[in-house]
């Protein structure tokens, strides 16, 4: 794809961005820069691409590797934190006082 | 950019599909009704990305090692965000958002080493996410050790830490032009370097309080980085995603800058002006009234409203419960009992709503700050439990003090002020409280869940 296409999809994907978080509410704020965070994981398939390309055995393959390894933490362990700080927006049962922390 | 494969139709389809779905989630999320649907659709959408990717018809050597690098590195984050307590939520999110960057970076200086192109748009954009990588990497790792109390929390400010920080700058941006002009490999590891270095004398200065503010700057940096690994990597999906990000954590950044009251460039630049943290001279001495947890229960046991301010110490002695047990035996005596949440209480703006609904209190019990304040007037004691600097009136009036200029809890328009603190140790932004000395002040020292178990005992004979 050319680069005029590429600035095309940037500049249309900066005001999107802005727009579909500007109603955010306060309380929300730390979950949604959690959830945006996981989001950006998704580098993990940069990783995986340059990866493919390294010959192996060679420096470039383990410095991509250290690369999968990093992106993978962020995308995976990003959405199950979110997915965490969010249990609070769950329907609740009304009154069971059993504890449910801890363990999850 | 890979100039070799270009990806079926069917596959920039897929990738069409996941951009969609990245901003349906963070549209989602933005809304406490649709939340948690928002994470589904974010981690479908990158779920549906990697498993097209593999299947994509780009030629994957090492495809083994790569499976296994991968199935590593998800169980790790899966543990450590399942084990995470929630207290310690904050800096994991940070963590997380480190390794992205650093995933980013890392990503750039192979594509550079392996494919070696020489065209200028290539270059520009190799050199940005190097940088911008390795800034969000050391940045958000500094920020981890800060929240975790594995250093100081408050201001570090290194002699000419300005001077140097600009220095470091300023050859950052020269070995930037540099390397777009005359591409060496040498100084695409020093710009590495360099991004690394700045990203720590840049969080360094940076107070206690204002951190979220900046996890939220480097969440937003890490984005444009995977952007910029998109563009040199030639893949859409990543230009989309981290744009996507860039462009939302930086708005989200100065909506928080301005939930704390905080203009975002004082937050970044504060610390440089050369003004340390205030108070702590001094103040330790002056006396104290401390009271017993009897004290306290008939206190609350006689008031008609009672207005309860949660803070980051209740959270790290877990006493969430304890609290609403007190709330609950409070309001079957029939005295009016709210929470008032600060949009900062605990480390992050919304921390406290988390933490307190992980203990099953009420979401309609949990006020904000702008509806409560007014309220504290018209309360009979307020009860401080483990908050310091979001009810400290130096964010009023001390122009010297890093919170000066966040809005407050107004608790000391309140008849009766009792605060729960483990020692008269400052707050996490490191500034003496002058509540604490005030003469409706009452303090009962111990830790959080001890003093609050032994009120609820002692109210229950009130």
């Amino acid at each position: 794809m050319d680069g005029i296409a590429l600035l095309t999809i940037f500049i249309l994907s900066v005001f999107v961005g802005f727009e579909v978080v500007s109603k955010v509410s306060t309380v929300l704020h730390t979950p949604l820069m959690s959830g945006a965070n996981a989001i950006h994981g998704v580098v993990v398939m940069g990783a995986i691409i340059v990866a493919g390309e390294s010959q192996p055995g060679s420096l470039e393959l383990w410095i991509s590797l250290a690369a999968v390894l990093l992106g993978a933490i962020n995308l995976v362990g990003g959405f199950v934190v979110t997915d965490r700080m969010l249990e609070m927006f769950k329907s609740k049962k009304p009154a069971a006082p059993a504890k449910e922390g801890g363990a999850a | 950019m890979t100039e070799t494969h270009v990806d079926p139709t069917w596959v920039q389809l897929s990738y069409l599909v996941a951009a969609v779905l990245f901003i349906l989630a963070l549209k989602s999320m933005s809304s406490p009704r649709t939340a948690r649907t928002g994470v589904l659709l974010g981690a479908a959408g990158a779920l549906i990305a990697t498993v097209v990717l593999f299947f994509s018809g780009i030629e994957l050597m090492n495809l083994a090692l790569i499976l296994i690098v991968l199935a590593i590195g998800s169980l790790a984050g899966l543990v450590a965000a399942r084990r995470v307590k929630m207290t310690a939520m904050p800096q994991l999110v940070a963590l997380f958002n480190g390794v992205g960057g650093g995933a980013a970076g890392l990503i750039a200086v192979v594509e550079y080493l392996v494919v070696g192109s020489e065209d200028l748009l290539f270059l520009i954009f190799t050199v940005a996410t190097v940088i911008i990588g390795s800034v969000a990497f050391s940045g958000s790792v500094v920020t981890y050790l800060k929240l975790q109390e594995l250093m100081t929390t408050r201001p570090v400010v290194i002699p000419l830490g300005k001077w140097i920080t600009i220095l470091v700058a300023l050859a950052t941006v020269v070995g930037a032009v540099w390397m777009v002009v005359d591409p060496q490999q040498w100084l695409l590891w020093a710009l590495l370097g360099l991004g690394l270095l700045f990203g720590v004398l840049f969080v360094l200065p940076v107070g206690g309080a204002d951190v979220p503010i900046v996890i939220s700057l480097l969440n937003a940096m890490t984005g444009l980085a995977v952007a910029a690994s998109g563009y040199v990597l030639g893949n859409v999906l990543l230009l989309i995603a981290g744009t996507l990000v860039g462009a939302s954590g930086t708005l989200l950044t100065n909506l928080m800058a301005k939930a704390m009251g905080r203009p975002l460039t004082s937050t970044l630049f504060g610390a440089f002006s050369g003004t340390t943290a205030g108070g702590g001279g001094g103040g330790t001495d002056r006396p104290v009234r401390s009271g017993s947890a009897n004290d306290v229960a008939i206190m609350l046991g006689f008031a008609n409203k009672v207005i309860l301010v949660p803070g980051y110490g209740l959270a790290v002695a877990q006493a969430q419960s304890t609290l609403r047990e007190l709330a609950d035996l409070l309001s079957e005596k029939g005295i009016e009992v709210d929470y008032a949440i600060h949009p900062v209480a605990g480390r992050m703006p919304g921390h406290m709503n988390v933490l307190l609904a992980e203990a099953n209190v009420p979401y309609e019990q949990l006020k904000e700050m702008d509806e409560i304040n007014p309220e504290f007037s018209a309360t009979d004691v307020v009860l401080v439990v483990g908050a310091n600097d979001v009810v400290n009136p130096a964010a009023r009036t001390d122009q010297s003090a890093p919170i000066y200029g966040m809005p407050i809890l107004d608790v000391d328009a309140a008849q009766q002020i009792v605060f729960l603190k483990r020692s008269m140790r400052p707050g996490f932004a490191g500034i003496e409280n002058e509540i604490l000395f005030d003469s409706k002040t009452t303090l009962l020292f111990g830790d959080a869940k001890d003093s609050l178990t032994k009120v609820v005992a002692a109210l229950k004979n009130v």
